[in-house]
């Protein structure tokens, strides 16, 4: 991956000018490339990692494995396109495997996530069947440890 | 009363001779200090792989706590072996040509025992690791020094080692990319270095513990050029490039002969490295480049960063071409290594070795590590301008 995205992967809010300096390019360069990358769709957005457990929030998360009826025409996709089109669906992946696809879906409670699976998801021409697995706590997100560590002490100085 | 001075008397001469590490005094400074941006770091600042650690863990449970054979675990040797080969082009026997030491400090030790007798004299290159010296003398060897310099981008060359030998000259230590300047050596140079050796019949210890942290060069070792397999003793272990330090696992790799000098001071002395990290070292070997790259990547842009900087704050510093370490020149300043180091820490909070723990020819520069994260060296690199300019009022 070129390096410049994998610097934004690592820190999005990092400035131009310091990206530039690791780079060995100017800032301005930079920031055409990042303009260039969003203009191609291949940055699409920018997101904070947050630590959601911490958060005073009601809110349920969910892992639905989703089985389907691949159409004879369009495969997976337009089901797959259907699906994700519901604001409750955060992700969602073809998979291999036992299921087809996996769905991460988030809402205020309980109750809301059960009505979505059981309302809209199950319901859908093409859907045959469907698992829910509420999630119960985070471990690690977007690579990022959610539990901190105090850090082993290192030597200040050495050899 | 005279207890402590009849103890000192009763200590070995050659040992009082030799002064502490540098490093030793200033690191006993700064560790009375709170809250300092260390660029003293000469290890890296990730943790190992968890997967190697996680490998080492599984091992204590099935039981990894008894001796290994002295040379190391022969799985080990032969992943080493398919290492070295798959990355230098260097072919060494699992069974007869490679021993197990702890960390590449005992692998230098046993080298230099192997070989010296007394008064015999190698060369070793400066600024440098600070044991180099020392391990030569505690061996009744004679340390001879070559001094290298910014201007020729602190790369030794042929004619410096060919001026230094004598009739007593047994060998050269090679340390490239270095610590603490962050050279590296280019083919042609080692080339012509080689081509010295070769007519002198001398030895080459090569200290490749840097090799993989390579930036713009390609790895590549003396021991791989004609005529030197057999007149170079590999020294290369997992410390740097797996961030591997505390588990203490090194190697060195050399014909038969040599192998067996060393594997009977190790026997005597060590027995064995120790199993769990022998362990370790093994599922370090499963997938390096994988493991190297990402901590490789992060190096290589904290070293942009840091050289950048330092352009732009007007200090002279050589491109690090490996390592992880810049060695700025300070000698503008009007102040000598250790007082900038000092005042730099007292004043700013970093901490930066003097480039004199390195050797004299360090007089006039910094040891700035960059293995720490690219949080501190911005704001390492923001104290450092503030000081900078400071003294230039």
């Amino acid at each position: 991956m070129d390096q410049l995205l994998q610097l934004l992967k690592e820190n999005a809010l990092e400035t131009a000018e310091d990206m530039g300096k690791m780079l060995n390019m100017s800032a301005e360069d930079v920031r055409a490339k990042i303009k260039d990358y969003e203009d191609q769709d291949i940055i699409r957005g920018y997101q904070a990692i947050l630590d959601e457990d911490k958060l005073d929030i009601n809110q349920v998360r969910a892992a639905i494995e989703v089985k389907v009826t691949p159409e004879r025409q369009g495969g997976f996709n337009q089901i797959a396109q259907r699906i994700s089109r519901f604001d409750e669906v955060e992700s969602l992946f073809l998979m291999s495997g036992t299921y087809d696809l996996l769905l991460f879906v988030n809402g205020p409670d309980l109750r809301n996530v059960a009505s979505f699976v059981s309302e809209k998801l199950a319901t859908m021409d093409g859907v045959t069947a469907t698992a829910t697995h509420f999630m119960l706590k985070t471990y690690k997100s977007f690579g990022v440890l959610m539990e901190k560590e105090d850090e082993y002490e290192r030597l200040k100085v050495s050899p | 009363m005279s207890d402590s001075k009849s103890l000192h008397d009763r200590i070995a001469r050659h040992i009082i001779d030799v002064p502490r590490s540098g490093i030793r005094d200033f690191f006993d400074i700064v560790s009375t200090r709170k809250d300092i941006i260390s660029l003293g770091i000469g290890e890296p600042d990730f943790d190992a792989p968890w997967h190697i650690r996680e490998a080492t863990i599984f091992a204590l449970e099935r039981g990894a706590s008894s001796y290994t054979s002295n040379l190391g675990l022969l799985k080990l040797r032969k992943a080493v072996s398919a290492y070295i080969e798959r990355t230098f082009g260097l072919a060494y026997s699992a069974k007869t040509e490679i021993i197990i030491t702890v960390g590449v400090s005992e692998a230098m030790d046993l080298a230099v025992r192997a070989i010296l007798n007394p008064g015999e004299e190698v060369l070793y290159h400066a600024p440098c690791f600070v044991s180099y010296a020392p391990v030569i003398t505690f061996a009744g060897g004679k340390p001879v020094c070559i001094e290298t310099r910014m201007e020729d981008d602190f790369q030794l060359s042929a004619a410096a080692v060919e001026e230094k030998i004598t009739p007593r000259t047994k060998a050269l230590i090679l340390n490239y990319p270095n610590n603490p300047t962050g050279a590296v050596l280019p083919m042609e140079k080692l080339e012509k270095i080689a081509e010295v050796i070769v007519r002198h019949d001398l030895l080459v210890i090569a200290d490749e513990i840097y090799s993989e942290l390579i930036y713009e060069d390609k790895i590549s070792s003396i021991a791989a050029l004609p005529g030197m397999r057999d007149r170079t003793i590999f020294l290369h272990g997992f410390s740097k490039a797996w961030a591997m330090t505390g588990f203490r696992m090194g190697y060195a790799c050399a014909p038969p002969p040599l192998t067996e000098a060393m594997m009977k001071i190790h026997q005597y002395t060590m027995m064995c490295a120790s199993t769990p990290s022998q362990e370790a070292a093994i599922e370090a070997l499963q997938q390096p480049e994988v493991d190297i790259r990402s901590m490789h990547d992060a190096y290589l842009k904290r070293r942009n960063y840091i050289y950048n900087s330092f352009h732009e704050m007007g200090l002279p510093c050589f491109k690090p071409g490996g390592a992880f370490y810049a060695f700025p020149y300070i000698g503008d300043s009007g102040l000598s290594s250790y007082d900038f180091a000092m005042r730099l820490l007292d004043e700013e909070n970093v901490a930066a070795v003097p480039g004199t723990a390195f050797g004299a020819c360090g007089e006039g520069f910094l040891r700035c590590s960059y293995s720490t994260s690219l949080e501190n060296i911005k704001e390492a690199m923001v104290r450092l301008e503030r000081f900078i300019q400071r003294l230039q009022k």
